[in-house]
């Protein structure tokens, strides 16, 4: 259901986009409001988001750790994985930001009828995950030469980096644009990651709409960029005077853009709009982790937990009272002498409970 | 106890592929072996848990209090406001299943809902479904659902087939801790009732008698001079502990399995052998006689009533540090919560080893030092006569408790000591130990006699691994640092592995400990044969009598 739903609607956006802008002309709509509008609410919704989590009270440091604490001096921790002060909280969370450490972890479960249980190493979840992250963030790095004048020189390196058949251009000037690795890798990896959903049954099991909409939104996202870029080439001159409208607060709408730029446009606009409200917001959770960003020094250093309140015990007078004729027969220490005791409950005490009290040994 | 429990060839087969069927159609099922019976209405009342009232979790009718859905609500728009843990993983988990096949439950049961991300789930479609708009309009598409009486009863059944052993966050790009969700989670259905008898009454016995077995102070004084009676039968010492002495250097607290069954009572038997080994000035507690707190699979709050005692001990004894027992969630709560829960204990001093002086900097806040590390400090500075050598007929694995391993982190600690205490040491598969470990399926309170099969099958990885090296390697000692284990370890080595013996890392310590004035070391603390044992030879050899002293 979610599968389908998913397709459907960003088929339906896709379509709207064509509609929108290749029928009914509304170009201003599409490229000057609808941006606005979605960049807006990421921007407010991620600052939502994110602060809102900050705000709220971490009570316990709960690390998960993952390798030797640090106790004896002797005893050599593991800093990464179970850190002993902020810096190597940093260390930690740079790893698993950069290099998602954790997945890099993951094993597969190979259980035989028997039983027999093995794990092997699986790391294609890691290396889909890395290819589609990294390259979306190049990509979108990239991007910033249409809303950039003059376009910065690391930029520049970062689309030599990133480009191959370069000499091509160089030599028939504006002839075939450069081959982006970037672009093709994050197809790829958005793309392995869709296969993954689908063919391991349980991922399959687990994914509702809200795993497969952004799927096949960045799919399509990717698809439409690639074919404006090689297939249908549109002027870039032309979207880089609208990029700078957009990003100087000055917008134009210049004539003769191919209406599947804007499908694209829309797409990344629906994405930015959608992200604070989605699991997309794994990108601002990931750092307020309690169990990933903390310093496992829980026995060394007071935590303070803000909404501590205090509780009802069982103190140690009360349990004395339930107990001291026992203890005090076997020769347990007490705090009151049962005479002290019985003189304490019944300060006028009536004859009757003398007797057993004055048979009991003092101690 | 009340089912009987199926062939290991039966238990053995699963299915891991997740049936068609959407998993919020299907329902769990209540079987004998597989459920936990209800909490009783007595121990409920004894400590003022909500909703105490006789039901079954077979029954149709839970009797859940009238207004049940309002305090579901509001119990879960409070966590959600306290727990930043709680409210972060809740909007957080993109679903790419990299926990999902390390559950020890999901592996024995093959059961979906026993991935940890549909464990979450579980309880994430009703965030969505009662707290999201998106949820609240779409439903199920957005993947949300409504509060229902179902959903109680599916929540009972899988937030209690949840050791809260946290492997799954190990693995988690996110840290997503499932453990933190269940413990919240159990929190939650605790307000309208919903909880089991082996927590609830072990709760109401830590609550009132100081330790969860419910031993009375003479009784838990009485079972350790039992203990006292084996070592000096067996070891030839005669040992004479103190109970709730004032001005002990140190109070000593274990969980209080440890005094009353095997194989925990060796364990126990081995402290007492260390204690009076190295001269310890320290005490034991009537009161605070349980180190283990099973609040923490009730509530946040359970958990501060019930370890409050060991700090208010401290302080009427004038103790100056306390040193705590083999155990693992005892461990999880010292170290990651007691000290925000129940400190600072200002009254206490920085702990220092009265024996070798070091200061353990790791602890200074919650003065609270683990029996492993303090041993392991102990051998390092030579302050022990040892002879692992009598250790020799055992070939000993080690058990990573969850909670002390991706709780707090202990790892080499145990390794060694045991290294220096017995001469044969292997370890099992580097993915299925430390940060890795699995779980010995009982944890967090489900160790119940009713669950005998779930808890097998939850312990079918951890004993998986035991076999292997078993097989391989020799193996015939599962040794481990957590009363949970100790107790529950023997059933699942009998019906997985059987011929694997169970033993604290304690007792290790006692086997190879040479004391002062000891007699022949010919029967272990076990009171068994020990076959290590090589009789001095004086009617043969005359002139090599001078040995005997030596060895
Ligand atoms: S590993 Fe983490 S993000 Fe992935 S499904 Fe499990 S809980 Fe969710
Ligand atoms: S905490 Fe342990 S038992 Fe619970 S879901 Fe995670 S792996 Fe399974």
């Amino acid at each position: 259901m979610g599968f389908l739903f998913s397709v459907v609607a960003v088929l339906v956006l896709v379509g709207i986009a064509l509609v929108g802008v290749g029928g009914l002309g509304l170009k201003v709509l599409f490229g000057v409001i609808i941006p606005y509008a979605a960049v807006l609410t990421f921007f407010a919704g991620l600052v939502y988001r994110v602060v809102d989590w900050a705000r709220s009270p971490v009570p316990f440091r709960i690390p998960t750790t993952c390798g030797q604490e640090k106790s004896l001096p002797w005893i050599k921790p593991n800093k990464i994985d179970n850190p002993c002060s902020g810096g190597m909280v940093l260390l930690r969370m740079a790893f698993e930001v950069l290099t998602f450490r954790s997945l890099f972890r993951n094993m597969k479960l190979d259980y035989r009828q028997g039983p027999t249980i093995r794990y092997s190493s699986e790391k294609f979840l890691w290396l889909f995950a890395m290819m589609f992250h990294w390259a979306f963030l190049v990509v979108i790095i990239r991007h910033a030469r249409l809303f950039t004048e003059p376009i910065a020189q690391w930029l520049q390196t970062l689309e030599h980096l990133d480009g191959f058949l370069e000499f091509n251009l160089a030599t028939f000037g504006i002839g075939l644009p450069t081959i982006q690795i970037s672009g093709l890798v994050l197809l790829g990896g958005v793309s392995l990651l869709l296969v993954r959903r689908i063919v391991v049954p349980s991922v399959r099991y687990i994914s509702l709409a809200a795993d497969w909409f952004p799927l096949f939104l960045i799919t399509f996202i990717a698809l439409t960029g690639i074919l404006a870029r090689y297939v249908i080439r549109i002027d870039v001159v032309k979207v880089k005077e609208l990029a700078m409208g957009l990003a100087t607060f000055h917008p134009v709408v210049p004539d003769g853009i191919s209406v599947w730029f804007y499908v694209h446009f829309f797409l990344v606009c629906v994405l930015f709009a959608y992200f604070p409200f989605s699991k997309l917001m794994h990108l601002g959770g990931v750092f307020l982790s309690p169990t990933r960003n903390m310093v496992n020094n829980s026995r060394a250093v007071l935590h303070v937990n803000p909404w501590n309140y205090p509780v009802k015990t069982h103190d140690y007078h009360e349990y004395e009272d339930d107990f001291r004729e026992e203890m005090v027969e076997a020769g347990l220490p007490v705090e009151k002498t049962l005479e002290e005791a019985e003189a304490e409950k019944a300060p006028a005490a009536p004859a009757p409970a003398e007797a057993e009290v004055t048979e009991e040994k003092e101690d | 106890m009340a089912a009987k429990t199926p062939s290991p060839e039966v238990v053995g087969k699963i299915d891991h592929h997740p049936p068609a069927q959407n998993w919020m159609d299907t329902k769990p099922e209540f079987k004998p072996g597989n459920y936990l019976y209800a909490g009783k209405a007595s121990a409920l009342e004894t400590v003022g848990l909500p909703n105490p009232r006789d039901w079954n979790p077979t029954d149709d009718d839970w009797k859940l209090p009238a207004d049940w859905k309002g305090t579901v609500r509001e119990g879960i728009a409070q966590r959600l406001e306290r727990f930043r843990s709680f409210k972060l993983f809740m909007d957080i988990c993109v679903r790419c299943g990299a926990c999902a096949d390390k559950c020890h439950f999901f592996i024995g049961t093959g059961d979906p809902k026993n991935m940890p991300v549909l464990r979450a789930e579980l309880i994430r479609s009703i965030y969505r479904g009662e707290f999201k708009t998106a949820g609240k309009i779409l439903g199920r598409l957005a993947g949300g659902r409504k509060l229902t009486e179902e959903v109680i009863k599916e929540w009972f059944y899988y937030f209690f087939q949840c050791t809260e052993c946290r492997r799954c966050s190990v693995f988690c790009p996110y840290g997503i801790d499932t453990a933190e969700i269940t413990i919240i989670a159990r929190e939650i259905i605790n307000l309208i009732g919903c909880n089991i008898d082996w927590i609830a009454s072990p709760v109401a016995n830590c609550f009132m008698t100081g330790n969860h077995l419910g031993l009375k102070p003479h009784t838990f004084k009485e079972n350790i001079e039992y203990l006292l009676d084996d070592i000096e039968e067996y070891v030839g010492i005669k040992i004479e502990p103190s109970f709730n002495r004032k001005g002990a250097e140190i109070l000593f607290v274990t969980p209080s399995g440890d005094v009353f069954a095997e194989p925990g009572i060796f364990t126990l038997m081995g402290y007492l052998m260390l204690f009076e080994h190295i001269g310890l000035d320290y005490t034991w507690s009537t009161y605070a006689s349980e180190g283990g707190n099973f609040g923490f699979f009730t509530s946040h709050e359970m958990m501060k009533r019930l370890n409050a005692k060991m700090y208010a001990e401290s302080k009427r004894l004038g103790v100056k540090w306390i040193l705590g027992g083999e155990c693992g969630h005892m461990w999880r709560v010292v170290h990651q919560y007691m000290n925000t829960l129940n400190g600072p204990p200002t009254w206490l001093d920085r702990p220092v080893s009265p024996i070798t002086g070091t200061v353990f900097e790791n602890a200074v806040s919650t003065k609270m030092v683990h029996i492993t590390e303090f041993t392991a400090d102990l051998i390092k500075n030579n302050k022990l006569k040892l002879d692992p050598s009598q250790n020799d007929h055992y070939t000993v694995t080690f058990h990573d408790s969850c909670n002390t391993s991706r709780g707090m982190g202990m790892l080499e600690e145990p390794r060694y000591v045991i290294n220096n205490v017995c001469n044969n040491f292997v370890d099992m598969a580097p993915q299925v130990i430390r940060e890795n470990t699995f779980c010995c399926g009982s944890g967090s309170g489900l160790n119940a006699g009713e669950y005998l099969e779930m808890r097998l099958r939850g312990g079918l990885p951890r004993a998986n691994a035991v076999k292997r090296v078993a097989e391989d390697k020799g193996v015939n000692m599962l040794s481990c640092v957590c009363a949970i284990d100790r107790a529950v370890f023997p059933a699942l080595m009998d019906y997985w592995v059987p011929g694997t013996e169970v033993c604290g890392v304690s007792e290790l310590v006692a086997n190879a400990l040479v004391m002062e004035g000891q007699g022949e070391r010919e029967y272990n603390l076990r009171g068994e044969e020990n076959p290590s044992y090589v009789p001095p030879e004086e009617p043969e050899g005359e002139g090599e009598a001078g040995e005997e002293g030596e060895e």
